[in-house]
């Protein structure tokens, strides 16, 4: 499930296995792409190339940054996403 | 739409007919307990506050008691005081009778200890539980009502699913003249600026951004990232990465109108329609504050399932996750998660979740009621002393 053209990251409807080919929409088209990690029922897999320091979107939207390279595929998590707000010691 | 409500004295509805045994301060809880379990029709709060505390801490412990006092499922108080703590039993009392409700007060110190309280204490809240129970329900309008919004233990589903179609219900509520509150500011971070734009004044909206900054600076404070904290050990585990992924999932359940006013802890709204309270992410300060407020009822949606309940307000749960709800079906009033499956849409949920507070408003009871959950946290703000 893709919620806004904007985004970069798909939530998993269901489990899914590594290596699962998955065809997910985004606005008017359709993407495929293989799964490269098992990924939980409702977490994030990226459905593009992120690099590191970039914006994540979901609901078109930041959500926080990649703090490393998330390649297609990959499981979007706490260990290569981080929140821009919720950080020590930032200022605004 | 109609529902069947007990109308009180000053003219607001209450959807529960309690009699309310108010402790003011943690010394009167024991006390309090044991009154009200000797009493059919009784309710009461254990608490931790109402001594030791100074400004703006105590004005809203203050704000919190009486005002559980004055909402409209509250038939009437007898309120239970030690004799020598800060927020005395004499000035919650005046701030409930103003309200027109029979309220009365008794001190422990005055009393001469526990068994002569209990006994008077008894006495009272039996005379006002069998005068409540004389009243009946009778028809009134769905204007009247104020439903506090709630989330908690949230996934990636709840945005989603259960959020968006609570959404729905609260368009229908303000719709039919209603009041509904959007509360959790930590959950707003990140959103804020979705929210502010459609604030029904500049003031408003420079005041959602004020209450977003204060809770944020509040958080920094403490020298250390806010994760595991919000998001909490079970949203991350459920697939909610950040507090910006969950602020954006979390203000789905106030779903499209104006934003009227914005409310401090436990303040009642002077407008009706969609209204912003600034309550912690904490569910039950959360919903403690809408309950002071004068919400008559929670919707509360839960991604990963919680039983919580109130002892003044029912609370509906709503999960968009459908293995919570085959999980937790025995806590868990309305299953959102067909949603999903694409059995649903989100409008045809909204639409239940509507009927549901309606007969929840006439009297059916949720699931927490049945299970007797009876949670209640007052927000602090300031050191104990």
């Amino acid at each position: 499930m893709v919620l806004h053209s904007r985004d970069n990251v798909a939530i998993a409807l269901t489990d899914i296995e590594a290596g699962t080919l998955v065809r997910v929409k985004v606005g008017d088209q359709n993407i495929e792409l293989i799964v490269k990690q098992q990924i939980p029922f409702a977490h994030k897999f990226a459905i593009g190339n992120i690099e590191e320091g970039q914006p994540v979107y979901r609901y078109g939207e930041i959500i926080g940054r990649a703090v490393k390279p998330i390649r297609v595929g990959q499981h979007v998590h706490t260990h290569n996403l981080e929140s821009v707000r919720g950080k020590a010691g930032q200022q605004q | 739409m109609n529902f069947q409500g007990y109308r009180r004295p000053e003219g607001s509805v209450g959807i529960r007919n309690y009699t309310l045994i108010l402790p003011t301060v943690i010394c009167a809880c024991e006390t309090a307990s044991r009154i009200a379990a000797r009493v059919k029709g009784t309710v009461t709060l254990t608490h931790q506050h109402g001594c030791a505390q100074i400004g703006q801490d105590m004005e809203q412990t203050f704000r919190t008691l009486a005002g559980i006092g004055c909402n409209p499922n509250v038939a009437a108080t007898l309120i239970i005081g030690l004799g020598c703590e800060t927020i005395g039993a004499e000035k919650i009392l005046k701030a409930i009778e103003r309200e027109g409700k029979p309220t009365e007060m008794l001190n422990i110190q005055d009393e001469h200890g526990t068994r002569r309280t209990i006994g008077k204490g008894v006495a009272i809240a039996n005379r006002m539980a069998k005068s409540a129970i004389k009243m009946k329900r009778e028809q009134c309008d769905a204007s009247e009502l104020v439903v506090g919004l709630e989330c908690g233990g949230s996934d990636v589903t709840s945005g989603i699913t259960a959020n968006p179609a609570l959404g729905v219900a609260s368009d229908m509520i303000i719709k039919e003249g209603g009041t509904t509150i959007l509360s959790e500011t930590t959950e707003l971070i990140g959103a804020e600026h979705m929210i502010a734009k459609r604030a029904s004044t500049p003031r408003v909206g420079n005041r959602i951004y004020e209450i977003v900054k204060r809770m944020e600076q509040k958080i920094k404070a403490m020298g250390v990232d806010f994760i595991g904290g919000q998001p909490t050990p079970g949203n991350i585990k459920g697939g909610l990465t950040t507090i910006e992924e969950k602020s954006l999932g979390c203000i789905f359940k106030a779903g499209a109108a104006q934003i009227k006013q914005v409310l401090e802890y436990g303040e009642k709204p002077s407008e009706k329609g969609l209204v912003i309270m600034d309550t912690p992410g904490h569910d039950v300060e959360s919903i403690t504050g809408m309950i002071a407020g004068g919400a008559q009822l929670i919707a509360f949606t839960t991604g990963q399932g919680t039983p919580v309940g109130s002892a003044v307000a029912p609370v509906i749960k709503i999960t968009g996750n459908p293995r919570t709800y085959l999980n937790m079906r025995e806590n868990i009033d309305v299953n959102a998660g067909t949603i999903i499956y694409g059995k649903e849409t989100i409008e045809q949920v909204g639409k239940r979740i509507f009927n549901e507070i309606i007969k929840v408003a006439s009297g059916k009871r949720t699931k927490a009621e049945s299970l007797g959950y009876h949670e209640f946290a007052i927000n602090r703000i300031g050191p104990t002393l």
